[in-house]
């Protein structure tokens, strides 16, 4: 039999990550557990609330407003996304200095900086100097972001779909790269149509990478905050309030710190959550072999 | 199922090309007889699968025609040639059931349900899966979906021809064997035109009626097993072919006698002068060891093989083989080699010269 070696020492060697983790991540999350159960009145004096922000929170009406915009918003942007970024993929041009050139131009709205995308949107749509705006406006069509909820919601989902459809399509693009060309002959063979190659060898090839695809963009869409709050600042009203911003104005705004926490921990439960049904319904789906 | 006739057929990938090598199949005239089995023989990159992608349709040749049964179908998309073709991968169909699979082609043609499902089961019974029709095709072995490509290749009953690119490339051994004399079986119950792409000898002598050989982007010789290895056509045929494969020894060749370095060696049958590179060719089958007559050899090194011993050698400073049977001695006195003279077959430029007077029975 082999001695096992045991060296305590080694926990030296995890200790670095675990501070840097506590740093990053325990500490200001148990902070925020910390107010959520809490409330002060100014000097650092804190009381015990117990759950009472929890229950405040759960029947206010403006978090349940805020959460309905935010799943509105999400499921549209997922609902144009996920289908432009499909086809967009399937007339890229395969291979050669085009295929080279797609890539590149679609991926440069990806690197520009959320507040700067914010900022170039919100020029665009101004009716006095924007380019947008002020077409619309001179066509006639009644645009206004800062005054009209619909214009609003469709600025702030145009901006989305032309910053992340390129995210879609680029992955659905890597999927269908991986299909190998002998189904496509095999698909001339049986004399499939473009439909049902679509539906029978490109689809199931790219599930994969389109579950991913759907899951990134609903995780980042749900905590969208810098592009709309650059733009709308979630007016006009609350109309573009989303829950990110909500829970800005709340914490910073007002300054009421207790229901932030509240409202932020179960913001971060329901994430966990959807994520959590998505990875099972995903690895499911894998063994069942749909 | 009907005959396939090539007309000048060739093809390069180069869009403008300027000599012969540029050509990945060279000028090329065959008819590929109804209902019969082929198998293209050659190493990689011989062209054997762009002949077959021509055939198909899935490429379009740079010259030449083809024509089924006497129709030109040359500018024919695949779909029109009624064609089968079962790839080296195997494809299938991952989230349709083994039944739906099967039943694609049909589907896709229009045919009602009726006759669908009636050719499905015959099918599914064919390739031994009736009981797994309700399954999902993903999750399969390779075998299993080998064997559904094949079956979706065989559903069509009006198919002109079933092209197969090497299409065991990818089975267990042992699974090989038994796909190979199902499609055997399978050829000879339904009399399809088959045309069987591999690397693999023994696929292609047990499998095809006759074996086109390939080399180098040229078809260098097309006939039965028994031609193949009695008289190659070219030297690679005779390389390729056999295990090991025949003997090629430089030589001067001159009516019905050899030499090899200035010994003599008896023909079968007296030639013509030849000229350019001259060799002659003896399969290692043909070549016996001896204490007393022949040319001097000093063997290496013997192999046992089984059923056969294989003896490697030396002559004249180059490497031949002969073989020998189980129960014949090798002994260390045994250092000549004769060769059986009607088994000799010339070679000028790699390519064989018939003897003069016509071949020998």
């Amino acid at each position: 039999m082999q001695q096992k070696t045991t060296n305590h020492k080694a926990w030296f060697l995890v200790l670095p990550v675990l501070v840097l983790v506590a740093f990053s991540a325990v500490i200001p999350l148990m902070t925020v557990v910390n107010y959520s159960v809490q409330d002060t009145f100014g000097n650092n004096q804190f009381f015990w609330a117990g759950l009472e922000w929890f229950q405040e929170m759960l029947s206010d009406e403006r978090m349940w407003n805020a959460l309905q915009r935010q799943l509105m918003f999400s499921g549209i942007i997922l609902a144009i996304e996920i289908p432009l970024g499909i086809f967009v993929a399937l007339n890229m041009p395969k291979s050669g200095f085009w295929s080279s050139f797609c890539l590149v131009v679609m991926s440069l709205p990806l690197l520009i900086p959320w507040n700067v995308v914010g900022t170039i949107w919100q020029i665009f749509g101004r009716v006095d100097i924007g380019l947008l705006g002020y077409t619309l406006d001179a066509l006639g069509i009644d645009y206004n972001y800062t005054q009209d909820t619909i214009s609003a919601w469709i600025t702030i989902i145009v901006m989305d779909v032309w910053h992340w459809t390129s995210l879609v399509a680029l992955l659905a693009f890597a999927g269908l790269k991986s299909i190998p060309d002998a189904y496509y002959q095999a698909a001339r063979i049986d004399q499939a149509n473009r439909w049902k190659v679509f539906r029978f060898i490109e689809l199931p090839k790219m599930m994969g990478v389109l579950m991913i695809a759907i899951l990134l963009r609903f995780m980042d869409s749900f905590m969208i905050y810098t592009e709309p709050f650059v733009v709308t600042g979630g007016g006009p009203g609350n109309a573009t309030t989303l829950l990110s911003i909500d829970l800005v104005k709340m914490a910073l705004g007002q300054f009421d710190l207790g229901p932030a926490a509240a409202f932020s921990l179960m913001y971060f439960l329901v994430i966990l959550l959807i994520s959590w049904v998505f990875y099972t319904v995903m690895v499911n789906l894998d063994k069942k072999g749909m | 199922m009907a005959r396939i006739t090539l007309d000048n057929l060739a093809h390069s990938y180069n869009p403008a090309p300027a000599s012969e090598d540029d050509y990945a199949l060279k000028e090329l005239n065959y008819d590929w007889e109804d209902g019969e089995a082929y198998a293209l023989l050659g190493s990689s990159g011989c062209g054997k699968s762009t002949l077959l992608n021509i055939i198909s349709g899935l490429l379009m040749p740079s010259q030449g025609r083809i024509l089924f049964d006497g129709k030109d179908v040359t500018r024919a998309p695949t779909a029109e040639r009624n064609i089968a073709q079962v790839f080296q991968f195997p494809v299938v169909y991952d989230t349709m059931t083994l039944h739906d699979n099967l039943a694609f082609p049909l589907r896709n043609r229009g045919r009602d349900e009726s006759y669908v499902a009636e050719r499905v089961q015959e099918i599914a019974k064919m390739i031994g899966m009736e009981d797994m029709l309700r399954k999902k095709a993903r999750g399969l072995g390779a075998d299993a979906k080998q064997k559904i490509s094949l079956g979706r290749g065989m559903v069509r009953k009006d198919v002109n021809a079933l092209l197969f690119d090497e299409p065991l490339t990818v089975i267990d051994p042992h699974m090989k064997w038994e796909l190979r004399t199902q499609l055997k079986k399978l050829h000879h119950d339904f009399g399809h035109t088959m045309i069987y792409v591999t690397h693999d000898q023994t696929e292609a002598l047990t499998f095809a009626d006759k074996v086109v050989v390939m080399y180098d982007g040229r078809v260098v010789q097309i006939g039965t097993p028994e031609e193949l290895f009695e008289r190659p056509a070219h030297t690679f045929v005779g390389y390729f072919i056999g295990s090991p494969g025949m003997n090629v020894i430089p030589a001067k060749v001159e009516g019905t006698k050899a030499y090899i370095n200035g010994s003599e060696i008896a023909l079968g049958a007296g030639y013509a002068p030849v000229s350019g590179k001259v060799e002659i060719g003896v399969r290692p089958e043909f070549a016996r060891l001896s204490e007393s007559e022949g040319l001097p050899v000093k063997v290496r090194r013997v192999e046992d093989a089984g059923r056969h011993k294989i003896i490697r050698a030396e002559f004249f400073g180059q490497d031949i083989n002969i073989i020998a049977g189980e129960d014949d001695p090798v002994r260390a006195d045994m250092t000549r080699v004769t060769f059986d003279p009607a088994r000799v077959n010339v070679y000028a430029n790699d390519w064989r010269v018939a003897p003069q007077g016509g071949e020998a029975a």
